[in-house]
């Protein structure tokens, strides 16, 4: 208790002081950044790049794009739990980091320590997943819209023409944001069309081997079905393993539609084999927006649109490539 | 035994009554006979070919045996450490992580992608055993010799171990695209029932065979009973407890070779998820004492199969998946709070009572 007393009062205190001292200087602190050492020193908050495929893409995107060469000077820390992050982040501000980008663990909590960033001048860019405070505390918030990806995905589907669609939806976990999006579009169809009807709903979460048993189940009650859509590319490995288990032909031209989410590169390349019909993407590569806006707020540009959506692809197996599946791989 | 048959029919239904593995027995009875009223096609089993042309047999019963091969080995394990530490370990989970994490660094090599395998797989089962066996003994030694609870001990490896795991393989995510791996998790070519079911038979052949001939059933339930009085008795209790976290490392090493051998990758943070909570239960619902003691092996196993059967039942009835767990929580609380002695006991006065009314 004495030490994180301490340490918010230090925090409290460095905070004050470079509030008092960026008034002084009219506000010139995003340029003395670039002209000390010639790097933008920049703190990173993630969740451990353990934690998917999609956040250890994720987290070496990061790696590659701010390096010294490019000219930032990076520091990193992980944590799942959001108590930690805000530490981290604490730490950082006192460290007079110039840019702080964070993927925070929980959207509650974070007031606080963004107001003393704010007051400190340090810019706060949000990547991946949004928070509950108000937009004036940081500066640019990059995401997935995951219902749009849900809807990407239903609109091929739709875009297929089946006479009939009998659906085996296999969801993640939920309450989940990527389980929310994704089951929003498909159950909107379902509700919309008549010829579409869900032969079970069921959350695998996330597992490969949960959403076996739940294809396997739906085999062994004889019924027949003739879509799978996983939100997941593990989810849809599993109901295709209980597909071959029973000798049941799936993919391009075959009897049952494979659907899968988040473009892991073993995925893709299902699809390429014409395993598979249709994965869609959750893009990780946020680097490359976090510079442009780092970029435009050193040249002193105001930032018009603060929730930035990133471009998502959905894949057809019909049409990808051997470069798609390197490129978009994760 | 002994007594004269006159009343045998009384009596053996008393004797089942009371007897622990009637419990998991009496679940098992329920589930099927709610299955063969709800829809008796439950119990049908087909057989025909798989996508590679072997035949096969199929139906919710093989789903049920083969699904529930992990947890009934992991309940053996789990049973023998409850009995003697009177404690359960939460780590298996993770530690199957770190399992099937050696057995595909082994066969891959340093390429997460390679085409062939780069050692035999029994080498690499071998040495994931000898991980395996190594995390269980570092818990092993911090209940026995540091006499840290086991809950909390192994605490440390279940926070830690899905880490582990994706540093043994630089976070990469290995396929093996070699089908000798996935022999163990599904069929062997020409065999129509799931090698798990085997493997996981082989394992309790096995733990019955040793309990029967050695003197380990006796050791670790009079450590769990009294470790003081087992230690004037000539026992080394820290010993034992030691050996029952080892045998319990050679148990999760075996889950593991199944579970990678399913999908023949990995996933560290979500393969056998929960698992632990499903062990422990397990244990529970064969009516043994979760504060350690006497215990009834077979009673665990039957438990593990119960839960299984269960989450099948389930997904039979295409419960929704908001309540699934809900649905799993409510039978489980109903069959423990059934197992538990006071209630038993309670039951037992009120069938009494009743009997000497009807006379």
């Amino acid at each position: 208790m004495k030490k994180i007393k301490k340490a918010m009062a230090l925090a409290l205190a460095t905070s004050m002081a470079l509030g008092l001292a960026a008034c002084g200087n009219g506000g010139a602190k995003s340029d003395s950044g670039k002209k000390d050492g010639g790097l933008i020193k920049v703190g990173i908050i993630n969740n451990d790049p353990n934690e998917s495929g999609y956040r250890t893409a994720n987290d070496k995107d990061m790696k590659e794009k701010f390096t010294k060469e490019n000219g930032y000077d990076a520091s990193f820390s992980y944590s799942l739990k959001n108590d930690e992050q805000i530490a981290y982040a604490k730490k950082m501000i006192q460290d007079e980091v110039d840019y702080l980008l964070l993927s925070a663990a929980d959207t509650a909590g974070w007031d606080s320590v963004l107001q003393d960033a704010k007051n400190a001048g340090v810019h706060v860019i949000l990547f991946d997943r949004t928070i509950d405070a108000d937009p004036s505390l940081y500066d640019a918030s990059i995401v997935s819209d995951m219902a749009k990806e849900g809807e990407t995905a239903v609109n091929w589907l739709k875009d297929q023409g089946l006479s009939e669609y009998k659906i085996i939806h296999i969801q993640g976990a939920m309450g989940s944001a990527a389980q929310k999006g994704r089951s929003g579009a498909l159950d909107t169809q379902v509700a919309a069309d008549g010829n579409w009807s869900i032969v079970t709903q069921q959350t695998a979460e996330w597992n490969a081997e949960k959403a076996q048993q739940i294809v396997q189940s739906v085999i062994d009650s004889g019924e027949s079905f003739n879509v799978i859509y996983a939100e997941n590319d593990d989810m849809a490995k599993g109901a295709v393993a209980a597909l071959d288990k029973a000798n049941i032909s799936h993919g391009v031209g075959k009897d049952v539609i494979v659907m899968g989410y988040d473009c892991n590169k073993w995925a893709l390349e299902e699809l390429l084999k014409g395993n598979w019909n249709y994965d869609g993407q959750c893009n990780p590569f946020q680097a490359s927006y976090i510079v442009d806006i780092i970029q435009k707020i050193q040249k002193g540009e105001t930032i018009s649109e603060k929730t930035i959506i990133m471009d998502e692809k959905g894949f057809d197996a019909g049409k990808i490539t051997q470069e798609d599946v390197d490129k978009y791989g994760i | 035994m002994s007594k004269t048959s006159v009343n045998t029919n009384e009596s053996f239904f008393k004797k089942m009554i009371h007897s622990q593995i009637f419990i998991p027995i009496a679940a098992l009875l329920l589930l099927t006979l709610f299955n063969l009223i709800w829809d008796p096609s439950f119990f049908k089993i087909n057989i025909g070919p798989d996508a590679s042309g072997n035949q096969v047999l199929s139906g919710y019963i093989i789903t049920i045996l083969d699904n529930a091969s992990e947890l009934v080995i992991l309940a053996i394990g789990m049973t023998l450490v409850t009995a003697a530490s009177g404690g359960q370990d939460i780590s298996v989970g993770a530690a199957i992580a770190i399992a099937g994490s050696v057995i595909l660094r082994v066969l891959c090599g340093s390429d997460s992608r390679s085409t062939e395998l780069q050692a035999p797989i029994i080498v690499a089962f071998i040495i994931a055993c000898v991980v395996a066996m190594l995390f269980g003994a570092f818990n092993g030694v911090l209940v026995a010799y540091f006499k840290i609870q086991p809950m909390v001990a192994t605490l440390i490896l279940f926070t830690a171990g899905r880490s582990i795991a994706a540093w043994i393989n630089n976070n990469e995510l290995p396929i093996v695209t070699d089908v000798s791996l996935s022999y163990y998790g599904n069929f062997i070519p020409g065999i129509p029932i799931p090698t798990p079911v085997f493997i996981a038979i082989i394992c309790v052949i096995i733990i019955m065979l040793v309990l029967k001939f050695t003197t380990l059933g006796l050791y670790t339930q009079s450590v769990g009973i009294n470790e003081k009085s087992s230690r004037l008795n000539g026992l080394n209790p820290e010993l034992i407890k030691l050996l029952t976290f080892v045998i319990l490392g050679l148990c999760v090493a075996v889950a593991g070779l199944i579970k990678v051998g399913r999908f023949s990758t990995i996933n560290y943070s979500v393969i056998a998820k929960d698992i632990e909570m499903d062990a422990i239960l397990a244990v529970a619902l064969g009516g043994n004492a979760l504060g350690g003691g006497k215990f009834n092996m077979m009673a665990s196993v039957l438990g593990a199969y119960v839960i299984q059967y269960l989450t099948t039942t389930l997904y039979k009835l295409k419960v929704s998946s908001d309540a699934l767990s809900a649905y799993k929580a409510i039978v489980v609380i109903l069959l423990v709070v059934l197992s538990a002695p006071i209630v038993r006991e309670k039951l037992a006065k009120l069938g009494k009572k009743l009997k000497k009314k009807e006379a």
